[in-house]
């Protein structure tokens, strides 16, 4: 069946089984292979990306199920060639190591803070508590986040101010 | 990865839509909502439907409404909605201490009650949470609708009274005054499923526990209704004895499985001391309500 | 698109040479851009597919492939008979026995391949697995290794001549049995325990897969995968394919974490393989979690007996008697006549008077494998021993477990001390860094709550390890990989413009080596890191090396890296000496530049040096033009990193839930390369041994199924269950290595399970009389510790 997933913003129109499921779909696309999968049972969380703004695992969702709703990705992140703050906490605080866990993370944390701009160090293990990395000890992602919403608050205070 | 085999689908834009198809495909049809439930089962060929009925745009089917006597909350209704739900919290705290438990937070933000009332596995905590607040069930079916009560509704492990054709489309919770709830959950590993979960919920009234409601996820074929534990608390004042009696009535009543989460006797044990914590923090919740 | 460029930090250092340093690597990964095995598409790629067995042990009657292969879509389905005919049915194993790629007589493990499918794209390749009709008669399974041996146990491998029972290895002895006895026998106290370090699991986020890609035009394969030895692996390949080594050609890319399990070549390489030589169109295979967890390379599962015993108040003798188990297949890894890899080490960092080990491996109806998960070839489960036995005694003394330790400690003037079983450790401070835990621990502070939670029935534990491993391997004399010696190389150019390039044959899957690499040489050279490009993964653009595992990337490439670039700036001494018109000797150096030592003014940088090397202007004589080096290492010995861990948990008396409450780690790698990604490793491999202490077991049932092939049930800490990691360190020097540096990847893992496991003792011993108890301390464990029943695992 022809299915129609609007990924970062760009319609994309294939034409797929119904079984094919989003991860695939994505990965599938030019360009978007930053989203991973790591296991069979919706466990590892390296496959998250966000639906309508909030992370969803794309290993348990179907490709068909997402026509209608928005899709958006890592690949998203960077915008007109400036790295969201979460990304560049990311890299300040050295917060992967493979990378492999990294972009499910990312979408993961970039959610949390669109919700909670103010995340304790408990909300945010909690946040990521449904993704595993195998390399980091969870202890620098933690920072890192903090780092990014300490910026993005100086940031809008910034913005305040005009 | 693992993929699911191939099956037909199609998106329901109404409930009779939904029906109709559930009827018409028979049981070769399965619903899915969230999916957290049905597609990791068949990903590993543990389900092979052959046709999937979407019923993720019936958004009729997603509310929380609060009126003087009931709280109806519609089967679509997210977990991550559960937990953060207001009306909820003032009413019954025990589906949010469920939800910070259930799963992890991302996989929250697609599970529905329904879905998870319907999947029935033994450790799904919800069951528990309903069959404490003496919850029902609406069922939709071509003929319209009934209303079941949580014993009713659990029949077994993966079987519930919805049969072929049905869809289940509401909860409703009754309300009366001087109520507290609280589930409590023991397990391996955050997002793991319970080893051993209770719910509880009693309704206070000068001084003396008037009714309760306890149940256990984890340690039976389906939830486990402590019948017994409800009777020997019912008309009793809340005491640290009463509680714990009630815990040993669970552990005795219960059935557990050993399996990767723990041993029969460890099962048991835990049974006892989490219907205890349930009902203790129930209790204290009721009493600061009653205040 | 752009992915290289660097991301400066305004108004923060950026070190030229060791400290702080951001990766290099990040750029890509941040945006999502890293390329992993499943992220690379070929033209007219088809996929594979395993068909696995069911069953722990069997006769295979007959195998139908017709109705898979009618399925639209699918190429072909390979059996056993198939590769028999290329001779590649069966493979050599780095142990050197020999695994089954197809399975043709029996199945010998739960999860063993005995179908490889060919088709157009990865989910019919998967629909046509339960097409296929294999006939099996199931045959009792053994899965208990204590009982492999029985004289009813079935016979596993019959299919080797001579083998009559389940022996895999036989018994491996290091130390000397006499003198342990006599020590044994003067002892003041003696206790023994039953300790077993139960089978766990790497499993790195990404699972294994390969695209092999054979041109039959030209006779070249292309092989694209995530593996940690990339070289060996090549030679592998060109010996058991018959095909010509310098026609293979191996690229990793980006590896989304390795741990050892990366390390092995599995039948699912090989099957890709043949199929793309049969077919002559890349074949790309990548397997599921599930089959990862069942049948690629496990960890641990050794079962061990062990005395040891004190004399006036010190540690004076170990005893260790070892059942090992490596499964169906020995295909453990590790180097050649080391059949229990470095297990020895576990004398520890004591001043022993004797040891003697004895190490047996059988097989069993399992996966095989062994030496993996940040092992150290097997120095997680040495350390794992002699710690958990040395708190078994302080217990028994009635004397404190940090005491007893430091009673005990070899001394800093000891260094270099040769070790009752052979070892040579070359440098260490131990009391000083078990000082430094106990300050960040606040030790004395930690045994007051202890006490008085106590009093209120609280349960709270504080249990400390203390290790010495040995890593870089090796050195030539000494060790070699199926007759490869584990010497590294490192290749390096300067360009005309005085930027650089390293060519290295350590294989990173995480561990920084494109910006740590660069910082040596940036150190030796005064190049600034971002000027210097790290190339590996690539056979054909790298030197000869060993790959990375064991923690030798540092002391190994490392020291290569250091050498080469020494190699270089002693080149361009001599060069600059002919541009300045003076003496090599009359020249000093400064990072980045020779300089006259009379007149400092008069100097010339690198880079300027580099495009004079490059110029038609004179060479000193004899001298070739350009500006590179090419050098391989030979370690003269392992390096011997230790640390002193700390753990504090709290243990829930009615669920017996463990929560790891504070985890204080002091390690002593040497000099410190990227303190930050130092620190990074560590935390990394401490929430792996929170893992392994609490949670992570593969376990199987009496008929061998496996009960945990999936993150359902093989379960990993999350971001809840790992504490904010307290570090510190000291830095002892390698005195043999050039940076002085002596790695540190496995480390925490090696030291972390039996700081927690102690502590849990501690937290139960005064209340519950608990003396010992095996991992994984889950609840259920541990409440049956607690009622006076500790089980082992199985």
């Amino acid at each position: 069946m022809q299915v129609t997933v609007t990924i970062n913003g760009q319609e994309v129109s294939r034409d797929i089984e119904p079984r094919q499921l989003l991860v695939h779909f994505i990965r599938d696309t030019p360009g978007l292979t930053g989203t991973h999968w790591g296991c069979d049972t919706s466990n590892c969380g390296a496959c998250v990306v966000l639906m309508d703004g909030l992370p969803v695992k794309s290993c348990t969702t179907l490709a068909v199920m997402c026509e209608g709703h928005e899709i958006t990705t890592v690949e998203s992140l960077e915008f007109e060639g400036e790295l969201d703050p979460i990304q560049q906490g990311f890299h300040e605080l050295h917060a992967l190591h493979c990378g492999f866990c990294t972009p499910g993370m990312l979408m993961t944390c970039r959610a949390l803070l669109n919700e909670n701009p103010d995340p304790s160090e408990h909300e945010i293990r909690t946040a990521i508590s449904g993704a595993i990395c195998r390399c980091t000890g969870y202890k620098n992602i933690v920072a890192a986040v903090r780092w990014a919403a300490e910026n993005e608050a100086e940031a809008r205070k910034g913005q305040e101010v005009h | 990865m693992q993929t699911p085999a191939p099956f037909e689908y199609e998106r329901a834009t109404s409930l009779e839509g939904a029906i109709a198809s559930l009827q018409r495909l028979g049981s070769d049809a399965r619903v899915i909502a969230g999916g957290h439930s049905l597609l990791p089962m068949m990903k590993l060929r543990l389900a092979q439907p052959e046709h999937l009925i979407d019923i993720n745009d019936l958004h009729e089917l997603s509310y929380i409404t609060e009126s003087a006597d009931e709280i109806r909350i519609g089967a679509l209704t997210r977990h991550v909605e559960l937990l953060k739900s207001e009306v909820l919290a003032r009413h019954f705290p025990l589906f949010a201490d469920a939800e910070e438990v259930i799963a992890d937070p991302v996989v929250r933000n697609r599970g529905t009650i329904g879905g998870s009332l319907c999947q029935a596995d033994a450790a799904e905590d919800l069951s528990a949470v309903c069959s404490a607040v003496k919850a029902q069930v609406v069922i939709h079916g071509a003929d319209g609708e009934r209303v079941v009560g949580m014993d009713e509704f659990h029949i077994g492990p993966y079987m519930t009274a919805v049969g072929d054709g049905e869809l289940l489309t509401e909860v409703r919770i009754p309300l009366r005054p001087g109520g507290g709830s609280a589930h409590e959950k023991v397990e391996r590993r955050a997002g793991d499923w319970a080893i051993a979960a209770a719910s509880a919920a009693v309704w206070i009234d000068g001084g003396k526990i008037v009714d309760a409601g306890l149940a256990l996820s984890a340690v039976g074929p389906t939830t486990v209704h402590v019948k017994r534990a409800e009777e020997l608390v019912r008309g009793a004042a809340p005491s640290e004895e009463t509680f714990t009696l009630a815990g040993k009535i669970a552990t005795s009543d219960c059935s557990p499985s050993a399996d990767g989460r723990g041993p029969v006797d460890y099962k048991r044990h835990l049974a006892g001391v989490v219907a205890t914590r349930a009902l203790r923090r129930a209790t204290a919740r009721a009493l600061r309500q009653e205040v | 698109m752009a992915v290289t460029e660097n991301l400066p930090s305004p108004g923060q250092e950026r070190p030229i040479g060791f400290g702080r340093l951001k990766r290099k690597e990040d750029a890509r990964f941040i945006r999502g851009q890293g390329t992993y095995l499943d992220d690379i598409r070929l033209p007219g790629m088809v996929h594979g597919a395993i068909l696995r067995s069911p069953y722990a042990h069997a006769k295979i009657v007959s195998i139908d492939t017709s109705e898979a292969l009618a399925l639209p879509g699918v190429a072909a389905v390979v059996t056993a008979k198939d590769l028999e005919t290329l001779g590649l049915a069966w493979m050599p194993t780095i142990s050197y026995d020999t695994q089954a790629v197809l399975a043709g007589d029996k199945v010998r493990f739960q999860g063993q391949e005995v179908a490889f499918v060919i088709a157009t794209d990865e989910y019919i390749a998967r629909d046509a697995l339960p097409l296929i009709d294999v006939e099996y008669e199931p045959l009792p399974a053994i899965v208990n290794a204590r009982k492999a041996l029985d004289d009813d146990a079935p016979l596993i491998r019959d299919d080797k001549d001579g083998q009559v029972d389940n022996v895999a290895s036989p018994t491996w002895e290091a130390g000397d049995e006499e003198a342990t006895d006599r020590a044994f026998a003067e002892a003041d106290t003696v206790v023994s325990r039953d300790i077993i370090y139960p089978r766990c699991h790497p499993a790195p986020l990404e699972t294994c897969g390969i695209i092999a890609d054979f041109n039959p035009q030209t006779g070249q394969l292309d092989i694209y995968n995530g593996n940690q030895a990339p070289n060996v692996h090549r030679t592998v390949y060109a010996h058991v394919a018959g095909l010509a080594e310098h026609m293979i050609r191996i690229r990793c890319n980006d590896i989304g974490g390795g741990f050892g399990n990366k390390v092995p070549i599995y039948p699912g390489y090989v099957c890709a393989i043949a199929g793309s030589i049969v077919a002559g169109v890349p074949v790309k295979w990548v397997e599921d979690r599930s089959e990862n967890l069942m049948s690629t390379g496990f960890a641990r599962d050794y079962i061990m007996h062990s005395e040891i015993c004190s004399k006036e108040g010190k540690i004076t003798g170990l005893r260790v008697d070892v059942i090992a188990d490596h499964g169906a297949f020995d295909s453990t890894a590790q180097p050649t006549k080391f059949p229990a890899g470095f297990f020895h080490i576990c004398c520890g960092s004591y001043t022993l008077e004797a040891a003697h080990v004895k190490v047996k491996a059988v097989y069993t109806n399992k996966a095989p494998g062994g030496v993996a998960y940040r092992c150290s070839f097997r120095i997680t489960e040495a350390v794992y021993l002699v710690e958990r036995m040395v708190d078994a005694l302080a217990l028994e003394m009635g004397v404190d477990p940090i005491e007893l330790r430091m009673r005990s400690f070899i001394g800093p003037q000891q260094f270099p001390y040769e070790t009752t079983t052979g070892w040579t450790y070359d440098s260490g401070n131990y009391a000083e860094t078990m000082k430094v835990a106990m300050d960040i621990a606040g030790y004395e502070d930690l045994r007051r709550e202890q006490a008085e939670k106590r009093a209120r029935g609280e349960l709270m534990g504080i249990g400390v390890s203390f290790f010495t491993e040995g890593v870089g391997a090796g050195p030539r004399k000494h060790m070699d990989i199926l007759g490869m010696s584990m010497n590294d190389g490192a290749d390096l150019r300067v360009h005309p413009s005085g930027k650089a390039m390293i060519s290295i044959s350590a294989q990173t899957q995480g561990q920084g080596h494109e910006t740590t690499f660069a910082q040596i040489v940036a150190e030796e050279l005064g190049i600034p890191p971002e000027d210097v490009q790290v190339r590996h993964g690539d056979t054909d653009r790298t030197p000869y090396g060993l790959g990375t595992y064991g923690s030798r990337s540092t002391p190994v490439s490392g020291a290569a890296v250091a050498v080469v670039s020494r190699k270089v700036r002693d080149k361009a001494r001599v060069i600059a000496a002919t541009m300045l018109e003076t003496r090599p000797e009359d020249l000093a150096w400064e990072k980045g530049r020779w300089y006259v030592k009379g007149d400092p003014e008069k100097g010339a940088m690198i880079e300027e040096i580099a495009a004079y090397a490059y110029s038609g202007e004179p060479m000193p004589d004899g001298m070739e033009g350009g500006l590179d080096g090419q050098v391989i290492y030979d370690p003269p010995n392992l390096t011997y990193p230790y640390g002193a861990y700390i753990a504090v948990v709290d243990i829930d008396p009615d669920t017996a839930q463990v929560t790891v409450r504070r985890f204080i780690a002091v390690d002593d790698c040497g000099v410190r390369i990227n303190p930050m990604i130092v620190d990074g490793q560590i935390h990394g491999g401490l929430a792996e041994g929170i893992g392994i202490a609490l949670m992570e077991v593969i376990t199987f049932d009496e008929e061998g199924n496996c009960l945990n092939s999936s993150f359902m049930d093989y379960l990993i800490p999350t971001a809840l269950e790992c504490p904010d990691f307290e570090l510190g360190e000291t830095v002892t020097p390698c005195p043999h290595h050039p940076l002085g540096a002596k790695g540190v990847g496995e480390s925490p893992n090696v030291g972390s399970p039996p700081a927690i496991v102690n502590a849990v003792i501690d937290a139960l011993h005064t209340t519950h009389g608990v003396d010992h108890i095996d991992m994984p301390c889950s609840p259920a464990r541990v409440w049956a510790a607690m009622q006076g029943r500790p089980q082992p695992p199985q």
